[in-house]
């Protein structure tokens, strides 16, 4: 926790904001029925690979700064994963979302912009690029990934 | 460069030492003569899994058995395995199952597919803790539902983490990287089990991509749409002799998007891709995949820029890795 808050801070100062540390990931409760499991794992620019070889050329060339990301259940049944992007700048953030849309993405007012699918939701909010992805779909999980969405984009 | 046939040959007649020791030809490579097709088999379950259901391992069991009977003909599961893997490997030698757990959960080679490779090597003449099944950490084998596990009393799961890579590199085109000693020193061959999925970078990667996952390095090898570097690297000695087969998991896929999960681009083949013949493999894959991409109304990966280029260049006189000519290829769908 204390590791992912340095390194979105640590991301922020390098991109010439002026922010204090930021914990993007609600704890244990703070959204109903959201759990938090595990550690936050974080990634510099130069080794996100590691966690997206392969997609990580698309958030380099966006000029991604850092990557923190970490497990969710709900209701102890449904699982997902929430990444935040710290990009170097809104800019960077909003071409990631753009390049992600598709005909079936439904618009959220969460943050600046948000989108959302079946079992995710992606939204962006200043330099931050935002994507919640559950590994299941049930009925209410859209609406589960939407409240968590809100809850993050709310500590950034 | 030495032909995979051709090694192939020399190894049946004591020529060539793969690992720690000979091995015997297998009666599948025998069987491919100088201008026989590479035979590829896509094996269907078409109500397999579905969206958020669980799979059934016997179903995935029988469906392994049907594409194996399909592409050795020889409907007994034990009989099939056998004349994939030469008794001296199962006899004894290490056999490596290099799985693909790098896009998360969603999107990783499913353990009932893994284990029933493994059940059916150990049916065959296998000791368990002589299979090994691989990625690159313990966080890819756990997305892909498997558990580490350094017992040799059961089969055996870790990742390149634990042993870690050569120290002397290996070249592919201009850039160094390291082969993990997973591939290098423990396994005496290899069966490849990638998941299919279209490639943001290459665009599609199934069994010649999922050896990105052996190396220290793999985010250098993706200039160029990965072409030739993917290509060159299955070419590297290790990668071409050890990596005998794939039992490609085309159970679930996504068809645009990847190689992440991203669940709005996911669809259910229930499928298996098995062969030999990895270009010839790949080539089928990515059929698969613009059908599919197609049907959405989605443009080709060529036209979308990023036809799987690396496809011509493993074929080519200089790689001769396989063949990606449909001409030269006996599809069999079962």
């Amino acid at each position: 926790m204390f590791a992912a808050a340095l390194g979105i801070a640590a991301a922020i100062a390098s991109a010439g904001c002026k922010k204090t540390a930021v914990d993007p990931f609600p704890a244990a409760g703070a959204v109903a029925g959201w759990e938090k499991n595990g550690d936050t794992r974080v990634y510099a620019a130069k080794d996100l690979w590691q966690y997206i070889d392969g997609d990580a050329e698309q958030y380099l060339q966006a000029g991604v700064v850092s990557t923190s990301t970490a497990d969710y259940k709900y209701q102890n049944q449904l699982d997902a994963v929430v990444d935040v992007y710290t990009m170097g700048d809104a800019a960077g953030a909003r071409k990631i979302l753009e390049a992600g849309r598709s005909n079936d993405a439904q618009s959220v007012p969460i943050g600046d912009a948000g989108l959302a699918y079946a079992q995710s939701v992606t939204f962006r909010k200043g330099p931050y690029l935002v994507r919640i992805v559950a590994y299941e779909n049930g009925p209410g999980t859209q609406q589960a990934l939407i409240a968590l969405a809100h809850s993050v984009e709310a500590r950034l | 460069m030495k032909s995979r046939r051709e090694f192939l040959k020399e190894a049946a007649t004591g020529a060539v030492l793969l690992g720690a020791g000979k091995l015997a030809l297998p009666a599948v490579a025998q069987a491919h003569g100088a201008g026989e097709k590479s035979k590829v088999v896509i094996a269907r379950d078409a109500t397999l899994s579905a969206a958020g259901g669980q799979l059934e391992e016997q179903r995935v069991l029988n469906l392994l058995d049907k594409a194996m009977a399909a592409y050795t003909g020889r409907d007994k599961p034990v009989e099939a395995w056998k004349s994939v893997v030469p008794a001296t490997v199962l006899n004894g030698k290490v056999i490596g199952i290099k799985v693909n757990g790098l896009g998360g959960r969603g999107i990783s080679t499913h353990a009932a597919l893994i284990l029933a490779v493994a059940e059916r090597l150990q049916q065959a003449g296998a000791k368990p803790g002589n299979i090994l099944v691989w990625d690159r950490n313990a966080g890819d084998l756990g997305a892909c539902g498997m558990s580490v596990n350094t017992d040799p009393s059961r089969v055996r799961c870790y990742g390149s983490e634990v042993t870690g890579f050569e120290d002397q590199p290996v070249q592919c085109g201009p850039v160094s990287v390291r082969l993990a000693k997973i591939l290098a020193h423990e396994c005496d061959l290899v069966i490849n089990m990638p998941i299919l999925k279209d490639h943001g970078i290459a665009g599609v990667t199934f069994s010649m991509k999922n050896m990105y996952g052996v190396i220290d390095k793999p985010f250098l090898l993706h200039d160029n749409h990965c072409n030739p570097a993917l290509a060159d690297l299955n070419a590297v000695l290790a990668v071409r002799e050890k990596v005998w087969f794939t039992i490609g998991d085309a159970i679930s896929s996504v068809y645009d998007g990847g190689p992440s999960f991203h669940p709005e681009r996911l669809w259910y083949p229930n499928a298996l891709i098995v062969g030999e013949d990895r270009v010839a493999v790949d080539h089928t894959a990515w059929q698969l995949i613009d059908h599919k991409r197609a049907e959405v109304g989605m443009p080709t990966l060529e036209a979308a820029g990023r036809a799987p280029r690396y496809l011509a260049t493993a074929a080519d006189s200089a790689h001769r890795l396989g063949t990606n000519d449909p001409e030269r290829m006996r599809l069999l769908e079962v």
